[in-house]
């Protein structure tokens, strides 16, 4: 086979023979399906409360991404702010690192006191969680320019601005893209955990509502959909990546 | 005539008052415009330290830095910087990289939109007279080491500079490239007479390019010797087999030795 093909396959051959495994261990050991529910019988549940998983997935998708893009301005805008000026960085990190210590399930029930159940405490905790890996990279892109590349544009009297704009933020882009696809990530998890705590939507109350009935196997579909839903973000950030910062690879695409 | 860069028992030091570190120490030179000078030195003796003195990066601890009669105090644009690492911008094409100081130094800035194509063509021009005709459009991490510095020397000329300040920028080359773009550096000079300032340790690179070359002690760098060059223009390989050419770099060796 070519080496091309073998690579295009191998990911879905994995991921097949990894629910292959799941169905036999199932079978084989009898497993109680309250324990561990085998794949076949998720599809079913999944195909069954279609209608339930697409609301609720899409009421966590609307909070996820709603939450993202905020990350994304914010996590900008300060790793701009503290890439560029040391004084900045030196502020700011302490708060900051802080902050993202703090596990985001703690600050839930705050936001529930704050805003009520529902729709924000997830967008927040959604922000919340990403928005910190987003500005900790573009931070580190704008501080690790080489000092002479900076000299050949100040030695033409560029101003600070400039080198911004002509190194600094070119050359932070494969750190803000390499972020984006581990912040959306982030950014599902933080959404689903403020969904699990304090919702009446979306797929983190819909498993908390049915592991409540018992309903394992539809704990499983929601997690499954939750899954799909993460490797669909990060593919679709890893695709723009490749797309807009392929100089950062020296296209030295791996080649078998 | 006047001299038109010219450092007056100027010092450099980097660090605050405790730990100071003085990298130059009490250096006078006159350059005339349109020399090309070399400095050589070991390593370590604050060469790069006298480009960044010169370019106003960085501001004279003691003494003083004129450039064109104008005292330095801020990089000043009519300079052309050039480094053993040809720092070019990963995400541009040869051209762009090429073309990016006429986006900040005025006048040319100004105008860059809608001159955009005389820029461009200026730029193939001098592309073209290092060779590098047909690599334009590649991406600098596409091009060999050697190409690489070729461009680095075209991004430094682009805005006609009236000085050119070079760091060692064939060092990391080897031997044969190094001597390709001696001549290619040497025409290009030729051609467009700036003040050059070439910090080098290559004594044969100094004794093959430069007019004047001065050498520097250990750190703090002091200015131990000036020699002048007089080897007939264009010089080429062959000249640096003679018999003069080899008693000079003999010469410099010695007072490097010395100190």
């Amino acid at each position: 086979m070519p080496p091309a093909l073998v690579r295009r396959i191998t990911p879905w051959a994995v991921t097949a023979s990894f629910f292959v495994l799941w169905e036999i261990v199932c079978v084989v050991f009898r497993v109680d399906t309250f324990i561990l529910p085998r794949p076949s019988q998720v599809a079913v549940s999944l195909v069954t409360n279609y209608a339930a998983i697409l609301m609720n997935a899409l009421q966590t998708l609307y909070t996820t991404l709603v939450g993202f893009v905020v990350a994304v301005a914010v996590g900008l805008f300060l790793g701009m702010l503290v890439g560029a000026m040391p004084s900045v960085y030196a502020g700011i990190y302490p708060v900051m690192v802080g902050l993202n210590a703090i596990p985001k399930v703690a600050i839930v029930p705050v936001l529930v006191i704050w805003f009520g159940i529902g729709t924000i405490p997830a967008i927040i905790t959604a922000f919340v969680i990403s928005f910190f890996p987003i500005m900790v990279n573009v931070a580190t892109g704008l501080a690790t320019i080489e000092p002479e590349m900076r000299d050949v544009l100040r030695s033409l009297g560029a101003r600070r601005w400039q080198i911004l704009r002509k190194v600094g933020i070119p050359r932070a882009m494969p750190y803000f893209f390499a972020s984006l696809k581990v912040a959306v990530t982030l950014a599902f998890i933080g959404s689903i955990v403020a969904e699990t705590i304090a919702s009446d939507r979306g797929i983190g109350y819909l498993m908390i509502a049915a592991s409540a009935r018992f309903d394992i196997t539809l704990v499983f579909a929601g997690l499954l959909v939750v899954a799909i839903m993460g490797i669909a973000m990060y593919e679709i950030f890893a695709y723009i990546e490749r797309r807009v910062t392929f100089w950062a690879t020296r296209g030295n695409e791996m080649v078998f | 005539m006047n001299p038109f860069v010219q450092l007056t028992n100027a010092s450099l030091a980097y660090g605050a008052e405790s730990e100071r570190l003085l990298a130059i120490e009490d250096v006078s030179m006159s350059i005339a415009e349109g020399e090309f000078i070399a400095l050589v030195g070991p390593s370590g003796c604050g060469k790069s330290s006298l480009l960044k003195l010169v370019s106003g990066l960085h501001p004279a601890f003691e003494g003083e830095v004129t450039v064109d009669g104008k005292l330095v105090t801020s990089p000043i644009s009519i300079c052309g910087m050039a480094f053993q690492n040809s720092t070019l911008l990963p995400w541009r094409t040869t051209l762009d990289n090429v073309l990016l100081p006429l986006e900040i130094v005025e006048p040319f800035a100004r105008d860059f939109r809608r001159k955009r194509g005389e820029y461009e063509a200026r730029a193939l021009a001098l592309l073209h007279s290092v060779g590098l005709s047909g690599f334009e459009h590649k991406f600098p991490w596409e091009l060999s080491g050697g190409m690489q510095q070729r461009a680095s020397l075209c991004r430094a000329l682009i805005h006609d500079p009236r000085v050119l300040l070079l760091d060692e920028p064939f060092g990391a080359l080897d031997a044969f490239t190094r001597e390709d773009l001696w001549e290619v550096l040497q025409a290009l000079w030729i051609e467009k007479r700036p003040t050059v300032i070439l910090v080098t340790h290559d004594l044969r690179e100094a004794a093959y390019l430069a007019e004047t070359i001065y050498v520097s002690s250990p750190r703090p760098g002091r200015i131990v010797s000036r020699t002048k060059v007089d080897f007939p223009r264009p010089r080429t390989l062959e000249t640096t087999f003679q018999a003069d050419f080899i008693d000079t770099v003999h010469g410099l060796r010695e007072k490097i030795a010395r100190h």
